[in-house]
């Protein structure tokens, strides 16, 4: 009788959706098992962490109102009366981190292991926009709750472009919806966070995830000549549900740092005030800041910020095209460069978060 | 030829520069004598008086055009001379008691010292012919006076402790006067004298604030309460009504300073109030009487009030160190502590009713703070109680999956 039901709702769908197509597909597709087959799961990992955040952010915007004079007392409601509000306030900031952890891991593996090579370039070329989408969306959230550090760290970051040659300063009000970081800043910041940055991130992972689908799982270099005799996976059931149980203990993580480790809420920001010491941005942008830090204040005849700015330009830049630079792993032949370059910039980004993060602000 | 040229043009330089200047022939004549003229040349360049303007002349009289000395300071030029200790007063307040003369420098500036000298203990003596007191260049200096604005200024606020201490607190001086030698001492280890002397709190009270400045004069008994309350109006408001006003009057004990002292004022704690060690009021009222029990009253409703609000700001610290928000409750706690500063203010009424008033007021108040601290953390248990059921669903959740993927992997020979 289920199985009746079951075929009767299947050929329904099939005749005005052709699902049974899909479903054939999914019943092929297959994962690659051997000793790198762990790193498979990031990718997974990183679109949870984001549904989650989809869910908790459509949840906050119930209540938060996105005005300099509001958005920090919506928030303290928010966490205050509205009935699990401060649970999903948390689990919406703690999921925000662990995403952005986890979209690092994943490209960095996928790095590592030059899975962008020949024909996945354009995979590779979507999950690098993918990674600077992530990292808008933390720097315009954090801005949200409009308290003091969020303030600060806001005009310093926006500040930054203003070292841009020629277009600066216009990026500059751009952003700030004027010369300072007003009531402006924080309506342009929610836009988009809430409608430009989903929006485009949807179209790239849909985009993204396609690529995966139609490609198939790359198997590393190094692992490449045992790929006829290596077995494989079934997708589906078995690897989503892999994925699902990685899945719920991230949700048990997430959930538990939000109760033992809620987020704090901090005081209002106060544009006259002045900045507090110790003003950090959020953890994954602190390698950059510890290097306009370090930076010296000219380098041969220009500025040192506008330098380093320009040099984390490139690098992005860099990251992109990196399956088109590195034409050796294009031929399949051995990367040895590009694998000390991925190691360098790894141990860059660790390096100097750990020292940002260690050195007490003057 | 080139030479010429140049000759004439040095000339034609010097002599615009002269022409441009106003010739002040004391300058030119006082810098070439010996140190001490010289000195009053040099002191002359930061005067207040030099950057309104004013000259040598303008004090000393005489001619400054004319370079012949005896011309220059001959009286019938209208030289003065220098002034004895005797006449400076009115020297100096031939333009400073002169509204007219004032307006056309600093509209704002007082012009009223020379008649408040006149009234105080200085000038009192003065006019009796005692040259050893304070006038004008004692405390302003001479050739040199800086504004009272300028921190280097010996009647800036936080210097004047110090120029009064330059006579006040030599032993030889004052030894004629039989007044004591010791106030700038107590003054630097009271709570004021710390204040401004430290910390740089330049609202901080100076000898001038209680004593007044040009009219100074220490205050009689009847008038420390009002000096004090310049600054603390409701204390003296409350002590006015108070049944200590009309005794302290009879007794000739002055207000404030009977409680607080003076010079060495202190910070005031709980401990002056009610009858331990310590406490001023049982230097005046014996055990069993009115006054003793109603400082036992009212000390015992400031700890009460006291101790609730420590309890409240406990429970508030514990609450927000385990993540809660708790801006609100430490918004309320705050104004407990404004309660009980209106509490400790209230007494000096020494009205056990009206301190309880207040107090009654901040422990309702603290009350509902220390609810708030209460359902925060039991709010916090909930929360953790509440997670450790999701953990029992999660890790069945996950056993379940667990076995599922073991199920399929079988079946699929994985």
């Amino acid at each position: 009788m289920e199985a009746k039901t079951r075929s009767k709702v299947l050929n329904w769908l099939d005749e005005r959706l052709q699902v049974r197509v899909a479903l054939s597909f999914l019943a092929r597709k297959a994962v690659p098992m051997h000793r790198h087959s762990i790193w498979y799961y990031f990718g997974g990992m990183a679109l949870f962490l984001f549904s989650v955040q989809v869910v908790t952010g459509i949840l906050l915007l119930l209540y938060y109102a996105p005005t300099a004079e509001a958005a920090f007392e919506s928030v303290q409601f928010i966490v205050t009366e509205v009935r699990f509000g401060w649970l999903i306030r948390s689990i919406h900031s703690w999921a925000a981190n662990l995403m952005v952890a986890m979209v690092f891991v994943h490209m960095l593996s996928v790095l590592l292991l030059k899975a962008y090579r020949k024909p996945r370039e354009m995979t590779w070329v979507t999950g690098v926009l993918l990674f600077f989408l992530t990292l808008g969306f933390g720097f315009s959230g954090s801005l949200l709750p409009w308290n003091t550090l969020a303030f600060f760290a806001t005009k310093v970051g926006t500040g930054l472009v203003n070292t841009v040659p020629v277009v600066g300063h216009h990026l500059l009000v751009i952003q700030r919806g004027g010369e300072d970081v007003t009531g402006a800043t924080l309506k342009r910041f929610f836009g988009l966070h809430v409608a430009v940055l989903p929006i485009l991130t949807l179209a790239v992972l849909l985009l993204h995830l396609l690529l995966i689908q139609f490609q198939g799982m790359s198997v590393p270099p190094s692992v490449q000549d045992q790929e006829d005799r290596m077995k494989k996976m079934p997708f589906f059931p078995n690897f989503l549900l892999r994925d699902a149980l990685g899945w719920l203990g991230a949700f048990g993580l997430v959930v538990g740092l939000a109760v033992f480790f809620p987020r704090e809420l901090g005081v209002k920001a106060d544009p006259f005030a002045p900045a507090p010491a110790g003003i950090r941005p959020e953890w994954y942008f602190l390698f950059m800041f510890q290097t306009l830090k370090l930076a010296p204040s000219h380098i041969l005849f220009l500025e040192g910020e506008m330098v380093v700015f320009l040099l984390f330009g490139l690098c992005g830049l860099g990251l992109i095209l990196v399956p088109f630079l590195d034409a050796r792993s294009r031929r399949g032949e051995r990367s040895p460069l590009f694998t000390a370059l991925s190691i360098l910039m790894i141990l860059y980004i660790v390096t100097m978060t750990l020292v940002g993060h260690l050195v007490k602000p003057a | 030829m080139n030479r010429l040229i140049m000759s004439v043009l040095i000339l034609l330089c010097s002599a615009g520069s002269t022409l441009g200047e106003k010739k002040d022939t004391c300058v030119d004549c006082h810098q070439t004598l010996n140190k001490s003229h010289a000195a009053t040349v040099k002191g002359m360049e930061q005067d207040v008086h030099a950057r309104y303007g004013l000259s040598c002349a303008d004090c000393h009289g005489g001619d400054p055009t004319d370079e012949d000395m005896m011309v220059s300071m001959d009286p019938r030029r209208g030289y003065l001379g220098v002034p004895t200790g005797e006449q400076i007063p009115e020297f100096c307040g031939r333009c400073h008691a002169d509204a007219a003369y004032i307006r056309r420098f600093k509209p704002r500036q007082r012009v009223d010292q020379l008649e408040l000298y006149w009234t105080s203990v200085h000038g009192q003596r003065h006019r009796k012919g005692d040259r050893k007191v304070a006038q004008c260049v004692s405390c302003h200096g001479v050739h040199g006076i800086l504004p009272g604005s300028d921190p280097r200024s010996p009647v800036y606020p936080a210097n004047i402790p110090r120029t009064c201490a330059r006579c006040h607190s030599d032993a030889g001086l004052m030894a004629g006067y039989g007044i004591p030698t010791n106030q700038f001492d107590k003054y630097q280890g009271s709570v004021h004298g710390r204040a401004l002397l430290e910390r740089g709190v330049r609202g901080a009270p100076a000898c001038h604030d209680c004593h007044g400045n040009h009219g100074a004069a220490p205050p009689g008994v009847r008038s420390v309460s009002n000096i004090c309350g310049q600054c603390h109006p409701a204390n003296r408001e409350l002590l006015g009504q108070s049944p200590h006003e009309k005794p302290f009057e009879e007794m000739g004990l002055a207000g404030c300073k009977t409680c607080h002292r003076h010079h060495d004022i202190q910070h005031p704690t709980d401990s002056l109030l009610g009858t331990e060690k310590g406490s001023v009021c049982i230097s005046c009222h014996k055990s069993g009487s009115g006054g003793y029990r109603a400082a036992v009253d009212m000390r015992g409703a400031i700890e009460g009030l006291k101790a609730k609000r420590d309890a409240a700001e406990r429970l508030i610290v514990r609450a927000e160190q385990a993540g809660m928000e708790m801006s609100q409750a430490k918004f309320d706690l705050n104004e407990v502590g404004n309660f009980l500063t209106r509490a400790r203010t209230s007494v000096h009424a020494f009205s056990p009713p009206k301190t309880e008033e207040v107090v009654k007021q901040g422990e309702a108040l603290a009350d509902t703070t220390i609810q708030k601290g209460e359902h925060a953390l039991a709010e916090l248990q909930a929360r953790r109680r509440g997670f450790a059921g999701f953990l029992v669903i999660l890790l069945a959740a996950g056993v379940g999956l667990f076995l599922k993927i073991k199920d399929v992997d079988r079946r699929e020979g994985v």
